[in-house]
């Protein structure tokens, strides 16, 4: 009998295209939503992931993320080195600034200084220029969506020249970075030049990035920094978490996120569970009849079963490929950079659209066994 | 010819609010035997549908016993009955109920499928029977490609194909125009009836009753005619 159901179903193209349609679009708006979602978090974690060479960021304990910070003096780098089990330690300067360009226009950026000699701190790729051109005096290497920000499509950027805080510096580089949360314009230079470039207050010294030795893990690592230095200590990982975390209890992102992830749940519910309930209704003579000449309750629910099956499963399909197709269409957006569908958003929306076919499906099916064969006769 | 079906003392009786019921049904006693067209007539009201659901095994009576072929059809559990159902009675309905999106043939062999039988033997037998009824070359439409009398065929073609020992008719001309109603029952009587099954029409359609084998009237919930003739009103 499922041929049957099935067939009762696409026999019926307009009711089949609404059906497919609400669980196409819940489903849509539910896994885009959540990757936006989970992606613009991710983003609180993107600078200290993209920092893959140290396993420990050590700052003032009264620091939170890399975003909120207190300063150390920049003493705590000894400090840091004299640990055991650290194999290197690098300083790392985050600072605000403000850029004049070429044309003249002000913009807020965020200034991010590297160690000198390893330039541990820089993203990891290059959009355009070498590593090393860093090192030439004024040097700054810009992140590849502040270069679109600041820069018209036709403008040269690699030569430019800025003024940081009234010094003079000078593009040299575009690195390829995945763009943080707060979306500033990224300034690469090195520690000594950022020194210059940052405001001048006593202490300047924002993080200091930890490699551990082959004799000890970075969590080892982070309770002997701790307890030798009474800095904070916290493996990339957890300082990465950190970040995400701070996004989620600080802003109203999640419970927007939410609101519209539990909209299209209520949306693809009323949609799927009205179309399927007046398609139902439209048959309900057919199942009568059918239930008068002998067929089973439970091959009609089978049958309801294969008809919600069905569309579940299509539509699930064809939202999921459209959020998917969304994403890879946009990669080349900057607010969608780096944006993915992690693995758990597909399932979750699986489960999220297995709850509302079995809830419309319930929904239909009660009035289809509440058909008494006789009512055919009426 | 033989007792098909033996009624006894059926009483049917539908709850109108918690307390007070409506009786349909007074203690109906009837048999229906094989080998004839048995028509159930009477004004709309009367009960002959009820009764003819409680015969048909999908209405439970409130009081009475309903035996077909010596089965005591409501001593049975639901999955008995609905099996007997579909192993031994036939349905026409009066707005045939065919499913739209299946074909003729498809639609014929419906108690085929529900008893198991792959799609493509049930299209081939449903054709053969749509052969036996004339309308072999329609056996590929859609109901609503096909005219009324057309879909009544198909609807008797899905009554006979399992070859029940009941065939149960409601109104089945009703939805027809005289001449395509004549022809129907001209077809009912002459591949439904055999001596083995018994056919029972309820109708009001008395352009048909000259077809029949025996009428039987019923009004009130009462029998008040059953004989070869006409009641005296009609």
């Amino acid at each position: 009998m499922g041929w049957i159901a099935l067939r009762m179903l696409t026999g019926d193209r307009v009711k089949l295209i609404g059906l497919l349609f609400g669980v196409a679009f819940s489903t849509l708006l539910i896994s885009q939503q959540l990757t936006i979602f989970v992606n613009l978090i991710m983003r609180g974690a993107v600078a200290v992931q993209e920092v893959s060479t140290a396993d420990v960021w050590v700052m003032d304990p009264s620091s939170r993320t890399i975003d909120v910070f207190a300063p150390m003096p920049s003493t705590a780098l000894e400090r840091v080195r004299g640990v055991d089990g650290v194999a290197y330690a690098s300083p790392m300067l985050r600072s605000n600034a403000v850029v004049r360009t070429p044309s003249g226009d002000l913009e807020g950026v965020n200034i991010v200084g590297v160690d000198d000699a390893t330039l541990i701190g820089l993203p990891r790729r290059m959009a355009e220029g070498d590593r090393q051109a860093l090192a030439e005096p004024d040097s700054v290497f810009i992140d590849d969506t502040g270069s679109r920000k600041l820069f018209a499509e036709d403008e040269q950027v690699i030569g430019t020249r800025l003024e940081l805080n009234d010094q003079r510096a000078v593009i040299r580089g575009i690195a390829d970075a995945v763009p943080t949360f707060t979306s500033q314009v990224i300034l690469y230079t090195r520690y000594s030049n950022a020194l210059r470039y940052a405001p001048g207050t006593r202490n300047r010294l924002s993080f200091v990035l930890v490699r551990s030795d082959s004799d000890h893990t970075p969590e080892e690592l982070v309770a002997a920094i701790e307890s030798e230095t009474g800095l904070r200590a916290r493996t990339a990982e957890d300082f990465a978490n950190d970040g995400l975390w701070f996004i989620i209890e600080n802003t109203g992102i999640p419970v927007n996120f939410g609101i519209t992830v539990v909209l299209g749940f209520i949306v693809g519910v009323a949609i799927v569970g009205l179309t399927f309930t007046l398609f139902i209704r439209d048959n309900i003579k057919q199942f009568g009849a059918l239930k008068a000449i002998g067929v089973t309750n439970a091959k009609i629910r089978s049958m309801v079963a294969i008809q919600a099956g069905f569309v579940g499963l299509v539509g699930y399909g064809i939202g999921i490929f459209v959020a998917e197709m969304f994403f890879i269409l946009n990669s080349g957006v900057d607010t969608f950079k780096g944006f993915y569908m992690p693995w758990q958003i597909p399932l979750l929306t699986a489960v999220v659209t297995l709850v509302m076919i079995m809830l419309t499906g319930f929904l239909a099916l009660r009035s289809v066994l509440k058909t008494e064969p006789a009512e055919v006769f009426r | 010819m033989s007792v098909g079906i033996a009624v006894e003392n059926i009483v049917k009786e539908f709850p109108i609010t918690k307390e007070e019921s409506i009786r349909v049904l007074h203690g109906i006693d009837l048999e229906i035997n094989t080998g004839e067209l048995t028509y159930l007539i009477g004004e709309s009201g009367s009960g002959k549908t009820t009764l003819i659901s409680i015969i048909a095994g999908i209405l439970f009576p409130t009081e009475g016993r309903v035996n077909i072929f010596g089965t005591d059809i409501y001593d049975l559990t639901d999955t008995e009955l609905v099996n007997f159902r579909l192993d031994n009675i036939g349905f026409i309905f009066q707005q045939y109920n065919l499913l739209p999106a299946l074909t003729a043939a498809e639609n014929a062999a419906v108690p085929l499928y529900a008893n198991g039988i792959a799609r493509e033997e049930g299209v081939e037998r449903g054709k053969a029977i749509l052969d036996a009824l004339n309308i072999a070359d329609q056996c590929e439409k859609l109901p609503r490609q096909l005219s009324g009398g057309q879909q009544q065929r198909v609807a008797i073609a899905r009554a006979l194909i399992h070859e029940p020992r009941i065939v149960v008719c409601d109104e089945p001309t009703a939805a027809l125009d005289a001449g395509s109603g004549r022809r129907v029952m001209d077809l009912l009587r002459e591949v439904a009836l055999a001596p083995d099954r018994a056919v029972i029409i309820v109708t009001h359609d008395n352009r048909v009753f000259d077809l029949a084998d025996r009428i039987i009237e019923i009004e009130d919930g009462r029998i008040t005619h059953d004989g070869k003739e006409l009641p005296d009103a009609h």
